[in-house]
């Protein structure tokens, strides 16, 4: 534990070297992580916009604000942005390049160089993307079904299918760099078994991507040339079948809602334990129920495909595997409910923001079953209860694990605190905005609205209204931190090393911290979460 | 030596040296593999032309992949990587195919 020297100005990944040049050719995953945060925020934005512009449409029961072809564009653009730029990415190219180097006391992560160009892959296929959006946009929705994608679009569907092969590569290089990393470059004494259960949850997202993401890269390719050169693969006409397309594409796309939703649990795993103050209950039943997420993901696919004419035997055998991955992610659920019995809670920011993920997460999980159910999933299926029990996941689950990570690591990342009780407000206006945004789709679901039509009739306009009106306090909630985040980089109070008194190796280098992150090479002799025997000093912040 | 050889079997990361013997006869079995494949894809023998060059295919592909990308002298966690990635296009596969297969069977058993 001596290597938490804390002086004041000194060294630090920051301040090393200043200038653009310093930044775009950095091989530092601190620095890298920044770039990635900078360019996912703006995404997330932009994304946001079109949900907005969605929302205001969806106000009023006529098709008034935009036409049914914009409409259709709009919410393409929001999917393709959101998922392959903003929630792919998020917590592992922020928060685990920031953090896995620094959790398992390396200098870096094992191939730095490698990490930068998965920095530019994902630049060069987000600008691609958005080409083919600037130019005229992309109809297809951001599933990309065929054979409306190969044959009827008239829109950018090339475009936006390279965009996403070449950001798909990113995200293979950084899976690979975590898996390298955890099991190569961990400091003497870090064991699997005292590895942080952030670091297991990054390392099952990244063997998703490493498997999972050539798979879609290859269809999403063969989109592209069946359009190109009328390749008939998923083309009746031409000898194909549309099913397949829908096959391949969702062997990568479920269980890339693992890739985004386990590091989100992995950063609820951290938080909870630092903020009862006690050590992970069943540290090794959430470690593994990450692997068998990881694991299960990838036979689950076809949940999606219940009603699109697949073999209804096929269909019985992928819903009964739908309902095994309940099991793992339940396992989590109730072992951090049981970190928290009789844990000393603290009610800061990133705790408030993981009790909303837990609550959400597990509304969004359960509706999950609901529909790999045959029977409902018949009813259900194309309405709004999809699309609010995805979001229930996405934006209730994953959106919050984000948040929540940002708030909690913010001070080792930049060194300074943000304002308490703005975080905390933030935090309740994005529960309370995110419920009355979403909750209501559940029930318009049910009712029998169906997804992706501009238009709706009448009786279904009080149950919109409500969902808009807390889709503008979503918006506020998520303003607010992009201000005091900023805000806090000039006139935020000095963090210190370790502001929440958390264990961990990130917390034992100073923040920010220096270029090699450790004087001195860690070495660990204690166990994951050792609250018990860590000096039980208050947490000072925001009190 | 003895720290050369430790360092290899740490990170895999000194290539093995085989000897260039080998090299040249995996070579030719390819060679010989290629033209079966060609000269059987002359030969009508039904559905089996297809199965015929699938199997010669992976056979070239894991003799390549033993041999020519060293898998055969790797630790055990590249090849465990290499398992793992075989074992994923198995998923892929046989789970489409409980669809494809099973799509014409009735869905109302005994009508």
């Amino acid at each position: 534990m001596a290597t938490a020297v804390q002086t004041v100005e000194r060294e630090n990944y920051l301040n090393s070297n200043y200038g653009i040049k310093s930044w775009l050719l950095t091989t530092d995953h601190k620095r890298i992580a920044v770039l990635y945060l900078i360019s996912i925020t703006a995404m997330f934005w932009l994304g946001g916009f079109f949900a907005m512009m969605i929302r205001l449409e969806l106000l009023t029961p006529a098709g008034d604000l935009v036409s049914s072809d914009t409409y259709n564009k709009l919410f393409t653009m929001h999917g393709i942005i959101m998922v392959f730029f903003f929630l792919i990415p998020s917590v592992p190219a922020v928060l685990g390049n920031f953090l896995v180097p620094l959790m398992v006391g390396a200098k870096d992560l094992a191939f730095p160089r490698v990490n930068l160009l998965s920095w530019y892959l994902y630049m060069a296929g987000a600008i691609t993307a958005l080409t083919a959006m600037v130019t005229g946009g992309v109809d297809t929705g951001w599933t990309f079904y065929t054979p409306f994608s190969t044959t009827y679009s008239n829109t950018h569907v090339i475009g936006a299918a390279i965009g996403i092969f070449i950001a798909g590569f990113s995200s293979i290089l950084t899976g690979l760099n975590f898996i390298v990393t955890i099991h190569r470059m961990r400091a003497p004494g870090m064991t699997w078994r005292r590895l942080p259960l952030f670091c297991w949850s990054n390392y099952a997202a990244a063997v998703i991507m490493v498997l999972g993401t050539p798979v879609i890269a290859i269809t999403l390719l063969l989109v592209a040339l069946e359009r190109a050169f009328n390749i008939g693969v998923f083309n009746p006409q031409l000898g194909g079948d549309p099913l397949l397309f829908q096959h391949l594409f969702w062997f990568y796309s479920h269980p890339a809602v693992y890739i985004m939703i386990l590091p989100g649990m992995g950063v609820i795993s951290e938080i909870v334990c630092c903020f009862s103050r006690k050590r992970a209950f069943g540290y090794e039943f959430i470690a593994l129920a990450s692997i068998a997420i990881a694991v299960l993901g990838f036979l689950v696919w076809a949940h999606h495909m219940f009603v699109a004419g697949i073999s209804v035997y096929a269909a019985l055998v992928f819903s009964l595997l739908s309902y095994l991955v309940a099991i793992p992610s339940a396992v989590k659920v109730f072992n951090w409910t049981a970190t928290m019995y009789k844990g000393s809670i603290s009610y800061n920011t990133p705790m408030l923001y993981a009790f909303g993920f837990i609550g959400l997460f597990t509304v969004g999980g359960l509706t999950g079953i609901f529909l790999s159910s045959l029977g409902l999933d018949v009813h259900v299926h194309d309405t709004y209860f999809v699309i609010a029990h995805f979001h229930y996941v996405m934006v209730g689950g994953m959106v919050m694990a984000y948040m929540a990570g940002l708030h909690f690591w913010w001070p080792k990342i930049t060194g300074k605190m943000y304002p308490e009780a703005w975080a905390k407000l933030s935090a309740l206006l994005v529960f309370v905005g995110f419920n009355t945004t979403f909750f209501p789709l559940f029930i318009l679901g049910y009712m029998g609205s169906p997804r992706r039509y501009h238009a709706y009739p009448p009786e279904f306009q009080v149950l919109n209204v409500l969902s808009t009106a807390g889709a503008s306090i979503l918006a506020v909630g998520y303003v607010l931190p992009m201000i005091y985040f900023v805000w806090s980089l000039r006139y935020g109070a000095d963090a210190g090393p370790n502001p929440w008194n958390a264990v961990g190796l990130e917390w034992m280098t100073s923040s920010p911290p220096p270029t090699h992150n450790f004087d001195e090479t860690p070495v660990v002799t204690w166990e994951a979460y050792d609250y018990e025997h860590q000096p039980q000093e208050e947490i000072t912040v925001g009190h | 030596m003895a720290k050369h050889a430790e360092h290899n079997e740490e990170t895999g990361s000194v290539g093995h040296i085989a000897p260039a013997k080998l090299y040249v006869a995996i070579w030719a079995i390819l060679m010989v593999l290629t033209l079966t494949t060609v000269l059987v894809s002359m030969v009508d023998i039904g559905p089996m032309n297809i199965v015929v060059a699938l199997v010669i295919a992976t056979i070239k592909g894991t003799l390549v992949v033993l041999f020519f990308m060293h898998l055969r002298y790797s630790p055990k966690l590249t090849m465990a990587t290499v398992i793992a990635a075989v074992f994923w296009l198995f998923l892929l596969l046989s789970l489409t195919m409980t669809d494809y297969l099973t799509r014409a069977w009735s869905t109302y058993p005994g009508r």
